[in-house]
């Protein structure tokens, strides 16, 4: 039995850390064994530990929602359905229960319940790509029941059911980060934290995300602060930090061309490195395109951000990530340059815009701030 | 989602252009019905020319809780529906579709929403409905092109509108003149019975009233065929689309149960047209009256013992079932003789007059005749024809 808790030292430290204020018990088994079961196909294992779990905290919404995706799994269809409807109960501003529960319905062919939950879905997170995508899948498919009963086809028997995208995971790319994202995380990130195996706009990718390993003790407060932040995020992405004004970047470009085709082809080159380095899985190098004043996710301290960034890069099986469509704002030694990010890994797909902030510094364009959207 | 509102609005074009300009024809606001979905679907395809898809839905979706198995209904919503998912190209998305289907749901859109913006001017009746006899509470005027049977009350001899209903008429359309040429008769007819329910399979709905296909006039044109019914539709449908019977006018169920509460077997007139003529109350008035006339100076003729002027009334084709006109004549020559006097008296009348270029009559009544040596009473029908500019009787038979 391969559990792997930590895989560093320093991953060890930063979930030392937060272990001791998220306390209960030494014996209580972490969601990231529960997940590595899950990830070994051990579903009923991964099952016992998440009830072990619940046992000690039964609000804990990540464990719940976890619990979900192991009872999708094994099939147990509307016991997942009751965990994701208490859940979104819970935390009715939680998209990803709504989705999950949605893809059930659609899979129980229950068309109209997929499109009420997915759209309560949206509601609360209006960018919310992968809801988006699977209300269109449903909306079509509600089309096509309609048009069955307006020219009296049968076509149910003979379309293939529509599969609609499950999120894995709750608040981010690991089951963690919701929890510690306190007050001070910025908008964007939790909304960016839903990895969405669909290509998500306004959405987000696992990796620059955040922290801690372990949610602390207050399980319920942490998705209510969550929330709110999260719905800032969609609606409002240009209000988002942009150092850059457009109005300034413009004339700079007229009179300085040449100047600035270098700096953008630096900056490709940089974002291209970047990108290599994370799918190369080249967790040093990976870093270095990080200023040192980066303003992490959160806030959190630096190292505890690169130990979650090293025990994402280094996860087992390959990944790949790209960067395409790049649009450069350049003032002087700031840029800020928006791209399309695809990710592609062993157990997550997803494609969303992403937004770095850059500083030149040293001679090269080192990353200050990333940011999920536009 | 600008891309599947410029698509969807097609769907208004579609189905808008057929029905563009056509209130520009009748600009007077008639009454409305408040009897079917017309004014909900024209607001549904108000909202979709507004682009207001999310309303348009929503007023679908009203309209099919209140008709479940509106099929119509259906296909707009699935229309709306893929229109959030994709770009759509128009009316009826449906990828497997049958085109014929989709077509003859669009005509019956057509035919719905034509019909509910060219509703009967206020102050207009149908020119058939000439006179009603007392105890005829209803007329039915039924318009094969429009799709609709207008229902009428009668209100001392005036038609006065009750509602209107969307049918389907035959498949090859109206004026029928063979059995099974799939067509609708068009002429005065009236209710003649009511099939027993037991007979009757799902098919025709909740109820079926023969009408009197072929009519005299009918067989005298040599037209044949039988089984003209107004009946109702299969329980798993509101309606079929505009021409789909064999022949037969066929209504919603609810439209048939509210039509057939006013029914009086023998005696609703069903009038039939491909395009109903609609006449002001001056005009109507002006063609009663000068028809009440006519057969007035017809009574007063027979009465005066002068046969000679009561045969100017006949037509020269007239004939009667067991008569040519140069018997009848020749008869009524011969019992003019005898007749030291004559006493006519008419009740009862009804004039409807038939729908089609031809200026027809078929005017109805019970017939008192004294004389000095013959009681008869008898229920007359008469069928009045223009002939160089004047009327005159085609045909009477046994009403």
């Amino acid at each position: 039995m391969t559990f792997r808790p930590f895989r560093t030292t320093l991953n060890a430290l930063a979930a030392a850390m937060l272990l001791a204020c998220a306390m209960p018990a030494a014996a209580e088994p972490t969601l990231t064994e529960v997940q590595a079961h899950m990830k070994q196909g051990q579903l009923p294992a991964a099952l016992e530990k998440v009830d072990q779990i619940l046992a000690v905290r039964p609000k804990d919404a990540q464990a719940r929602f976890t619990k979900g995706v192991i009872l999708t799994e094994m099939n147990r269809l509307n016991d997942a359905a009751v965990v994701y409807q208490k859940l979104s109960e819970d935390y009715p501003e939680l998209p990803e229960p709504y989705n999950n529960l949605a893809v059930i319905y659609a899979s129980q062919r229950q068309y109209e319940k997929a499109k009420a939950a997915l759209e309560l879905a949206i509601r609360t997170h209006p960018a919310y790509a992968t809801a988006h995508e699977n209300l269109g899948d449903v909306y079509a498919k509600l089309a096509s029941q309609a048009y069955d009963k307006a020219l009296q086809l049968d076509s149910a028997n003979t379309q293939a059911q529509t599969k609609l995208a499950m999120i894995r995971d709750l608040m981010g790319g690991n089951t963690r980060n919701a929890r510690t994202a306190p007050s001070a995380t910025k908008p964007v990130q939790i909304a960016a934290a839903t990895p969405a195996p669909a290509p998500a706009p306004a959405k987000a990718v696992p990796p620059p995300v955040t922290k801690a390993p372990e949610p602390p003790a207050k399980p319920a407060e942490a998705p209510t602060k969550a929330a709110p932040v999260a719905k800032a995020e969609p609606t409002k992405p240009a209000a988002t930090p942009a150092p850059v004004a457009v109005a300034k970047a413009e004339p700079a470009a007229a009179k300085k061309p040449a100047a600035n085709d270098k700096a953008e082809a630096d900056i490709k080159k940089m974002v291209n490195g970047w990108a290599s380095a994370w799918s190369r899985k080249d967790v040093k190098a990976y870093l270095s395109h990080y200023a040192r004043d980066f303003k992490t996710p959160g806030g959190v301290p630096r190292k505890a951000w690169e130990s979650e960034r090293e025990s994402r890069l280094t996860k087992p099986g390959p990944i790949s990530v790209s960067a395409d469509n790049l649009v450069i704002r350049l003032s002087d030694d700031e840029a800020t340059v928006r791209f399309r990010q695809s990710y592609d890994s062993a157990n997550l797909k997803s494609a969303a815009t992403k937004t770095l902030v850059l500083v030149h510094r040293d001679g090269r364009w080192q990353i200050q701030q990333e940011r999920v959207g536009g | 989602m600008l891309k599947v509102f410029r698509h969807a609005a097609q769907i208004a074009l579609v189905v808008g252009a057929c029905c563009a300009g056509l209130s520009a024809a009748q600009p007077m606001k008639g009454p409305i019905s408040d009897s079917g979905p017309e004014a909900s679907l024209a607001k549904v395809f108000d909202d979709i020319e507004h682009r207001k898809l999310d309303s348009a839905l929503e007023r679908t979706e009203s309209l099919l809780r209140v008709y479940p198995n509106f099929r119509l209904a259906h296909l707009i919503r699935g229309d709306l529906l893929l229109a959030r998912s994709r770009p759509i190209a128009g009316f009826g998305n449906a990828p497997s579709a049958p085109p014929e289907k989709v077509s003859e749901l669009r005509e019956e859109a057509i035919a719905r929403l034509k019909a509910y913006r060219n509703r009967p001017p206020n102050n207009y009746v149908p020119r058939y409905l000439l006179q009603m006899r007392p105890d005829q509470k209803y007329a039915i005027v039924v318009d094969t092109q429009k799709s609709r049977l207008y229902l009428y009350a009668n209100e001392g001899g005036r038609p006065r509108f009750v509602a209107d209903y969307y049918i389907t008429h035959g498949k090859e359309g109206a004026q029928k003149a063979r059995e099974g040429d799939k067509r609708t008769p068009l002429g005065v007819y009236h209710v003649v019975s009511e099939v027993p329910k037991k007979r009757l399979t799902d098919f025709y709905g909740s109820a079926a009233f023969p009408i009197n296909y072929p009519n005299e006039y009918d067989r005298l044109q040599g037209r044949a065929g039988h089984g003209i019914w107004l009946h109702g539709v299969p329980s798993d449908t509101l309606s079929r689309p505009p021409k789909a019977s064999d022949g037969c006018v066929v209504l919603a169920n609810a439209d048939l149960q509210a039509v057939a509460s006013r029914l009086q077997l023998g005696l609703t007139p069903v009038i039939i047209s491909n395009d109903v003529e609609w006449l002001s109350l001056d005009d109507w008035q002006q063609e009663r009256t000068a028809l009440q006339k006519q057969i007035e100076t017809w009574r007063r003729d027979w009465e005066s013992g002068d046969t000679e002027r009561y045969l100017q009334h006949y037509a020269e084709k007239f004939a009667s079932d067991d008569a040519t006109r140069t018997q009848w004549s020749a008869r009524k020559r011969a019992i003019a003789k005898d007749k030291t006097w004559v006493q006519v008296r008419l009740k009862n009348i009804s004039m409807f007059r038939s729908p089609g270029k031809e200026d027809m009559v078929v005017v109805t009544f019970d017939q008192d005749y004294r004389s000095n040596n013959l009681k008869q009473q008898a229920s007359k029908r008469q069928y009045w024809l223009k002939e160089n500019g004047n009327w005159k009787i085609v045909y009477v038979g046994q009403a």
